[in-house]
């Protein structure tokens, strides 16, 4: 079946479920969405035919295997526009990719005196990396702010950060907790022209709207799989070929050289020099199979929809009492995240479950952020290509019970 | 809501975590430990003036869900006067009653914690206070944290 916006939820096995009693209502897209149909055969399909592994194999279903698992990376270059299929690199998912990264490339040009610019507004999976090789290295973190709720980066600021010592610059294109889809191709153009490499988590991004790594002009960029309706422990390092051909490699083993001697060995270019060991193929295709759902679906379309959504969702809900909701105020990424004074978000978490609506509360792996704003938690309601508006009128009324039954909100 | 919810958010826990008891520093405290739970970011302290080996004073600070902060407020109100003997009794109890729905041997506000059972994500919850409660009693300097327990 291919994919059409009409009959969206059937192509979605998943959702035809209760929870609770209740039709599922599932608001944790930012967290893992859900796999359509046409993405599950893909993995059946590849099991049930064509399974065996990949590279120097002689026999047909090796070849297959390897035509299956090399498609897919071409799949995955047209869906970002990289240059060529060598600059995609298939990791575990965008936290490997980003440490790739760090240990890759940052332990061969990082020193002592160089600066790590980051943000305030950084997942986990884009901060501890770099301040595990800032360690080994001796080189500096330093950070351009977050504006406030509103969730804006401190662009004011930038030329104050963005120093000479500056050597990488790492960012996230969609914030996870506020929303904010940050200018990437103006941040990636200011940090080129002063000679500093660029990395862009696109963890958020890269399953809700299109996007084009030449025209963002970053030097990497990371994702995941199983946030853009694909299968877990896939992902994607994107790289431009330059650097990663300068690049050491991460790990060593089997299928990354290209001759081993007992006491050295020579690399193979990328994207092999940075896949030792057998690679997860059979998510790989997976991960082909949801470029297709995707496109198919059109990527602006996805892009307005998630949108549209998220912006309703906030408006509603800021009609509730006692409400604190984070991020801009104007367009924003496909989730709003909020805390209630007097409620905690575990609290409403659990009474939203109730209601057959999967919410996340917490820190969003953004503790710093979180800190910053003076809040150690908060509800984030993330949405996707199958959820609707009637999603949003549940959303809020559960919310409106929540505050009612703790006597909050004033 | 159902019978299940109705039993994890009792009129006592309600009550505790809207008017917490003994919140906040007690100056002449000797001895505090830390508490937090990883998984969600629910932090706790819970400082005691210890007279020998009896609890004289206690209270605590932190933030969290309100599973969480009326525990550790009605703790409070539970472990003052206590031996440290009779704390860790009392909080093997209390783990019976969180982890098994088990009513407590004599009536006590501690039942009210019996609904959690059915919720076991919610449990670190509960017992969180307690093991930062007993760190301080045992003047363990390392943080508790939920991670390192069986619950």
């Amino acid at each position: 079946m291919p994919p059409t916006w009409d009959r969206i939820r059937d192509q979605f096995p998943i959702l035809d479920q209760k929870v609770n009693g209740r039709p599922l209502v599932y608001l944790d897209n930012a967290a893992t969405t859900h796999k359509p149909a046409s993405v599950i055969a893909a993995l059946d399909r590849f099991y049930a035919r064509d399974n065996s592994n990949v590279h120097r194999g002689l026999h047909a279903l090796s070849m297959r295997a390897t035509d299956a698992y090399e498609g897919a990376r071409s799949r995955v270059k047209t869906f970002i526009n990289a240059a060529a299929p060598e600059e995609i690199i298939f990791t575990r998912g965008t936290t490997e990719s980003i440490n790739l990264v760090a240990a890759s490339w940052g332990a061969a040009n990082l020193r002592k005196g160089d600066v790590i610019l980051l943000t305030e507004m950084e997942h986990h999976s884009n901060l501890v990396p770099w301040q595990l090789v800032a360690q080994r290295t001796g080189a500096t973190l330093r950070y351009l702010p977050v504006t406030g709720d509103d969730g804006l980066l401190d662009l004011a600021s930038l030329d104050r950060v963005l120093t000479p010592e500056v050597k990488l610059f790492a960012f996230t294109h969609v914030s996870n907790t506020l929303g904010t889809i940050n200018p990437a191709a103006e941040l990636c153009a200011r940090a080129r022209a002063l000679g500093v490499t660029t990395v862009v988590d696109a963890a958020q991004s890269v399953g809700h709207m299109p996007l084009d790594v030449q025209a963002m002009g970053c030097d990497f960029l990371a994702f995941s799989g199983h946030k853009m309706a694909s299968v877990t422990g896939i992902g994607v390092l994107y790289g431009r070929r330059a650097l990663l051909d300068a690049m050491p490699p991460w790990q060593g083993g089997g299928g990354m050289i290209s001759s081993v001697d007992f006491h050295e060995s020579r690399w193979k270019p990328s994207p092999e020099r940075f896949e030792a060991g057998t690679p997860n193929f059979g998510d790989a295709v997976a991960l082909g199979a949801s470029c297709d759902f995707l496109d198919g679906l059109g990527r602006d379309e996805i892009r307005r929809h998630d949108a549209d959504l998220a912006m309703e969702a906030r408006d509603r809900l800021s009609e509730l009492p006692g409400i604190r909701i984070l991020g801009p105020g104007g367009e924003r990424g496909g989730l709003v995240s909020f805390a209630f004074s007097g409620v905690h978000a575990h609290d409403v978490v659990t009474f939203a479950d109730e209601d057959g609506i999967a919410l996340r509360g917490g820190h969003h792996c953004n503790q710093p952020l979180m800190r910053r704003l003076g809040l150690t938690s908060t509800v984030r309601a993330s949405f996707y290509v199958y959820n609707e508006r009637r999603e949003i009128d549940a959303l809020v009324d559960s919310m409106r019970r929540t505050i009612k039954f703790f006597g909050a909100g004033g | 809501m159902s019978a299940d919810l109705s039993d994890l958010y009792q009129n006592v826990i309600l009550d505790h975590n809207r008017r917490p008891r003994n919140r906040g520093r007690i100056p002449t405290a000797n001895r505090s430990a830390h508490g937090d739970n990883p998984s969600c970011g629910d932090q706790c302290d819970v400082f005691l003036r210890l007279d020998g080996d009896r609890i004289a004073e206690i209270s605590f600070d932190g933030s969290g869900c309100a599973i969480s902060q009326a525990s550790a407020s009605l703790m409070t109100t539970q472990l003052k006067g206590k031996t440290s003997a009779e704390a860790e009794r009392l909080y093997k109890e209390f783990h019976e009653i969180v982890t098994t729905g088990k009513e407590p041997e004599e009536i006590s506000d501690l039942g009210a914690f019996a609904g959690v059972h059915a919720f076991p994500a919610r449990i670190k919850c509960a017992t969180l206070s307690w093991h930062a409660a007993l760190n301080a009693l045992h003047g363990d300097p390392a943080p508790a944290t939920t991670e390192s327990h069986k619950d």
